[in-house]
């Protein structure tokens, strides 16, 4: 059976992602900080739906083991999808370097880090697929939460170019921007009922999409254009909204 | 997250902070760090039960832990709803051991009701079938009990409505099955006195109730469909059923995607489709062989169908009263037939022995009715409070919405014992519902 990879998959997002494709009899590895705490998952995955799914012990920032860590995989996963990330504080950050540093490496450069051990395996096999959860924060910056909004941006660009490199050896590469999430990371926030998604639509989305080898998928569709319009924005007007 | 909240009754609605976690140690912080809150599972209580002005979510805490195969028990999170596990243990040859009469309830939920099912009489409440359970108490700490262990934060949690703790992770045993089908057997009856004679006939069938048409008078008063049932057995499978016994054939699901207006609810609409109803069995007696869902989840098949009653919402009235208190239950259906205030759903069901702290049921008979929410209607239930009360009944806290005080502490005799035990779990308030706060049960 083909094997998914999830990082990050103590989200909500990818709790549902793996659902979703183990219910299609996908076999299951999931990588996170606490492996302990993925244990029930694994459990209830391999319960609900009869299919083999494993733990392992990973750190996004923790960049010299990203290699022994995909070595050590039982199997080379023929999906992988990178899921972690963190909202942090705009506020705090903007005072704070350790809080900036964090938003910047959970988001961006651990994903580079492991994506880029990834690539290169896949791309010697000539198949696999990646796909990598960003977010509409990348596509322009906003004074309410532009440093994980660059951080993302960075891994939007990081994600078209590998498109760009792997699709000579066939493997593809997609990024999903989900707009608003209902999950854990945004429950304090008070987000507009119909431009958010369910985790569990996100892992619909994302299941239907890789079957299909999309480029970029938006969640909502509403989200691509209303990602298009704050991009067409003038700057000299842009610079004075408060958004 | 501040968000619109109401239970299944739609009545009554609030604005609630509803937060929510998928790992023990975050719903530890989070018991630690709040005050004033409910853990709350799929909203399918009919009241305020799980109404707070802070609301804590389990439905995200939803892993199935273990599932042993060979001896039929099940652990699982709290959130997990019935429906997830049906699909699980129901191709493997197990069922529930008790369900209520919807499917998309969590196993928290089942707990805190303490839910009971068409066996009652023979197999009892959930909490009879628990083999353990953890609960995260007022001060943080996890706390494993069962009928043999921390015995009185296991008889007060169930049915206790959330106010022991938060229910994390519970341990079941489930009940075997050969075939995802069931016999049933429908019976009408012309009237109470047949029923009730019916009900003591064929109490040896595993499942029971009745379907009442509470709007008739004279001769005819009480009339009803007795439905019994019992798993069917392979050899009582024909064609299709036979080739996969354990699967069930897949149909659309009807919704009712808006609220309706109310004033289709009427006394003639009530009379018309309880006419359709006890008129579409032409026969005597009806025996047949169906898929489990029909059986015991007939109106799961219509999702939302509590939209029916309109916005206003409806209160479900369910109460108990002893075997030897049939006047009682005459009293109240005469009440009903007088005002012409009948429901749609009368639902009559015979409870069998069970001692219990502070759960629902107890062995006698069990009426539970559906009115919309409309002018009078509090006062007109207030009315048939003081006939249970002086027939010794009680009312199901998990379909209360809005019954006094006094009525509460007169008819539920450990009231005072399950109000100490909460006080020793849950100091300060920690746990506290809309429910709560009215009946005083953390005083």
């Amino acid at each position: 059976m083909p094997t998914v990879l999830l990082l990050g998959a103590g989200s909500d997002m990818a709790v549902a992602i793996a659902r979703r494709f183990a219910a299609a009899q996908y076999d299951i590895q999931l990588a996170g900080r606490q492996a302990a705490a993925l244990r029930p998952l694994q459990q209830d995955l391999q319960i609900r739906y009869g299919i083999t799914a494993t733990v392992h012990s990973f750190d996004a920032t923790a960049y010299d083991t990203h290699a022994d860590f995909l070595a050590a995989l039982p199997v080379t996963p023929d999906i992988t999808v990178c899921a972690f990330g963190y909202l942090g504080d705009q506020e705090q950050a903007q005072h704070d370097w350790q809080e900036a540093s964090r938003i910047l490496h959970a988001n961006f450069t651990g994903a580079v880090s492991v994506l880029n051990v990834i690539a290169n395996v896949y791309e010697a096999k000539k198949a696999g697929m990646i796909v990598g959860i960003s977010s509409v924060a990348g596509e322009r910056g906003r004074q309410s939460n532009y440093i994980y909004g660059s951080a993302k941006a960075g891994f939007t660009a990081y994600l078209s170019g590998l498109r760009n490199r792997l699709f000579r050896s066939g493997v593809h590469v997609m990024s999903v921007q989900p707009g608003f999430v209902n999950t854990r990371m945004t429950q304090h926030l008070t987000l507009p009922p119909l431009l958010t998604a369910q985790p569990e639509q996100v892992a619909r989305v994302v299941f239907k999409a890789v079957q299909r080898k999309k480029n970029v998928l938006f969640v909502k569709w509403p989200w691509r254009y209303i990602m298009l319009i704050i991009k067409l924005i003038p700057e000299p007007i842009f610079k004075k909204l408060k958004l | 997250m501040q968000k619109r909240l109401a239970n299944w009754g739609n009545y009554p609605a609030i604005t609630s902070e509803e937060s929510a976690y998928t790992q023990e140690e975050q719903l530890r912080s989070f018991v630690v760090a709040n005050h004033g809150f409910i853990a709350r599972g799929n909203g399918r209580c009919y009241g305020d039960a799980s109404l707070g002005k802070h609301s804590l979510s389990m439905l995200r805490y939803d892993k199935v832990l273990s599932f042993d195969t060979t001896a039929g028990v099940l652990e699982t999170q709290a959130g997990v709803t019935l429906d997830q596990i049906l699909d699980i243990i129901v191709p493997k040859g197990w069922f529930l051991p008790v369900t209520p009469g919807t499917k998309f309830i969590t196993v928290g939920g089942a707990v805190a009701s303490d839910v009971h099912g068409k066996n009652h009489h023979l197999e009892g409440a959930f909490s009879g079938h628990i083999t353990e359970m953890d609960v995260i108490i007022g001060d943080g700490t996890t706390v494993t009990c069962s009928p043999d262990r921390h015995t009185d934060l296991y008889w007060a949690t169930c049915g206790g409505m959330g106010l022991t703790g938060v229910i994390t992770r519970v341990k079941f045993g489930l009940k075997k099955m050969e075939t995802a089908y069931i016999k049933q057997k429908q019976i009408k009856a012309r009237n109470l006195e047949e029923v009730v004679r019916l009900f003591d006939e064929y109490k040896h069938y595993t499942y029971s109730m009745a379907w009442i048409d509470c709007l008739q008078k004279g001769d005819s008063f009480g009339r009803s469909i007795l439905i019994v049932g019992e798993h069917a057995t392979k050899a009582e499978l024909n064609g299709k059923q036979a080739q996969a016994p354990l699967q069930l054939p897949s149909k659309p699901r009807l919704t009712v995607p808006f609220n309706l207006p109310s004033f289709i609810l009427n006394t003639f609409t009530v009379k018309a489709f309880n006419w359709l109803y006890y008129g579409k069995n032409f026969k005597k007696e009806i025996n047949n062989v169906v898929p489990y869902e029909p059986f015991f989840y007939p109106l799961d098949a219509i999702l939302h169908w509590n939209r029916g009653y309109g916005k206003a919402g409806f209160i479900q009235y369910q109460f108990v009263l002893s075997l030897d208190q049939k006047d009682g239950l005459i009293a109240i259906l005469r009440r009903i037939s007088e005002k012409g205030w009948g429901s749609f759903l009368a639902v009559l069901k015979v409870f069998g022995r069970q001692d219990s702290l502070i759960s629902f049921p107890m062995e006698g008979y069990t009426l539970a009715l559906d009115f919309p929410v409309r002018k009078g209607l509090f006062e007109f239930l207030d009315e048939l409070d003081e006939i249970v009360l002086q027939y010794g009944g009680r009312l199901y806290l998990s379909k209360d919405a809005r019954m006094k005080q006094d009525v509460f502490w007169k008819s539920y005799p450990n009231a005072e014992r399950f109000a100490e035990i909460v006080k020793a779990y849950n100091p300060g308030k920690r746990f506290e519902s809309l429910q709560s706060e009215r009946l005083l049960l953390t005083k």
